[in-house]
């Protein structure tokens, strides 16, 4: 009976252990994925040898914190790729639940607003649960370090996403730039600021 | 003479225009700091506060709203207060308002608008993520209760009521 009670705790306790560590944290290496581009096209991290790192982004189409965001990320490319690290913008969304999701409207609205990145689809959502994203926007800066694709920063963009011209901290930039000059990261975690993933049922 | 139709239609659209300001103040929701935030809900009572975080961009939120007027309407003689926190941005306080006059929802309901969100999520519960739907009770100044999510039916929520009243 005894033994049956520390069985029951210990699978309990495990099953703690495997929830609480879900997904990548700041120092983990990230596996390279490939995944299918609004061109039709997949895209890996592999196809970008002479990038120093990246700024991944979990993101979608129709979540307003997603929408307030936009400019600020086409706005990071567009800093960033040029110094090395590309923005990679991948939609994990179940667009089953959230039509404005699909592969489709993924394209129209890269068009509209000119994506200067890739925007892909993570349509089974492995690429999502493996990094552990769970919001839209979700960011992880990652940089190139002996082969590896080592983690740096995770969570949101900066501080005020209603309003970019209030905004006092960016946490991604900030991070990228500590990179770009050799330094440590300051702020490596934050709390993504966004909706919740919509997890396929 | 013509001066004279001048200054009444001025002052009729003057009118107009205050009366209109007026309506559209009273058709939005309020947009509260924190502090306000923690006035509102933080009280030497036994009242219960049940405080759920939503927004009308979020389909679960939306869909477990009936459940927490449910409980106003069940409640009415018992010390419990429903409390609808609105992630919506603070730009769309008349949206907010319009989608609860539509619903016919007649809890309080307001805006919360608090800075760097980095800071006060973990203020309201460091255990937080920050995704919504998302419920607290209050009670006598102190949160006895958090849920991050949703829940799927009314039973759900009354039987923690209960056990917390």
């Amino acid at each position: 009976m005894q033994k049956l009670f520390f069985t029951v705790m210990a699978v309990i306790g495990l099953s703690f252990l495997s929830t609480a560590h879900e997904g990548y944290h700041v120092g983990d290496a990230v596996s390279d994925f490939s995944l299918k581009n609004i061109n039709g096209k997949n895209v890996s991290l592999a196809d970008y040898p002479d990038s120093k790192g990246f700024i991944i982004t979990f993101t979608c189409n129709h979540c307003p914190y997603s929408v307030a965001y936009e400019d600020r990320i086409i706005a990071l490319d567009k800093t960033y790729a040029a110094k090395g690290y590309p923005v990679i913008a991948i939609n994990p969304n179940d667009a089953v639940q959230y039509p404005d999701d699909d592969f489709k409207s993924m394209q129209t609205r890269a068009k509209d607003k000119q994506f200067t990145f890739p925007y892909l689809h993570d349509e089974s959502q492995a690429v999502a649960k493996k990094f552990g994203a769970l919001k839209t926007p979700h960011m992880y800066v990652v940089q190139k370090e002996g082969g590896k694709l080592m983690i740096k920063y995770i969570g949101a963009i900066d501080d005020n996403w209603e309003d970019a011209s209030a905004v006092t901290e960016k946490y991604v930039e900030n991070a990228v730039d500590a990179l770009l000059t050799g330094k440590p990261v300051a702020v490596a975690n934050t709390k993504a600021i966004g909706c919740g993933i919509k997890w396929k049922k | 003479m013509n001066f004279g139709v001048l200054d009444k239609s001025f002052f009729l659209a003057t009118v107009i225009c205050c009366i209109s300001f007026f309506a559209d103040a009273q058709n939005s929701v309020p947009v509260f700091d924190f502090t306000k935030y923690e006035n509102r809900i933080l009280h030497k009572n036994d009242t219960l506060y049940i405080v759920n975080f939503w927004a009308t961009w979020c389909k679960p939120c939306i869909q477990e709203l009936p459940i927490f007027e449910k409980v106003a309407q069940t409640y009415t003689q018992q010390p419990v207060k429903i409390i609808l926190v609105s992630q919506d941005a603070k730009t769309r306080a008349v949206q907010v308002n319009d989608f609860l006059q539509k619903n016919k929802y007649t809890s309080e309901s307001f805006i919360l608008s608090a800075g760097n969100p980095n800071v006060w999520i973990d203020k309201i519960d460091s255990n937080w993520s920050g995704t919504i739907p998302m419920t607290l009770f209050y009670k006598n100044r102190n949160k006895i209760y958090y849920h991050e999510g949703d829940y799927e039916t009314y039973d759900e929520l009354e039987k923690i009521i209960h056990s917390k009243l």
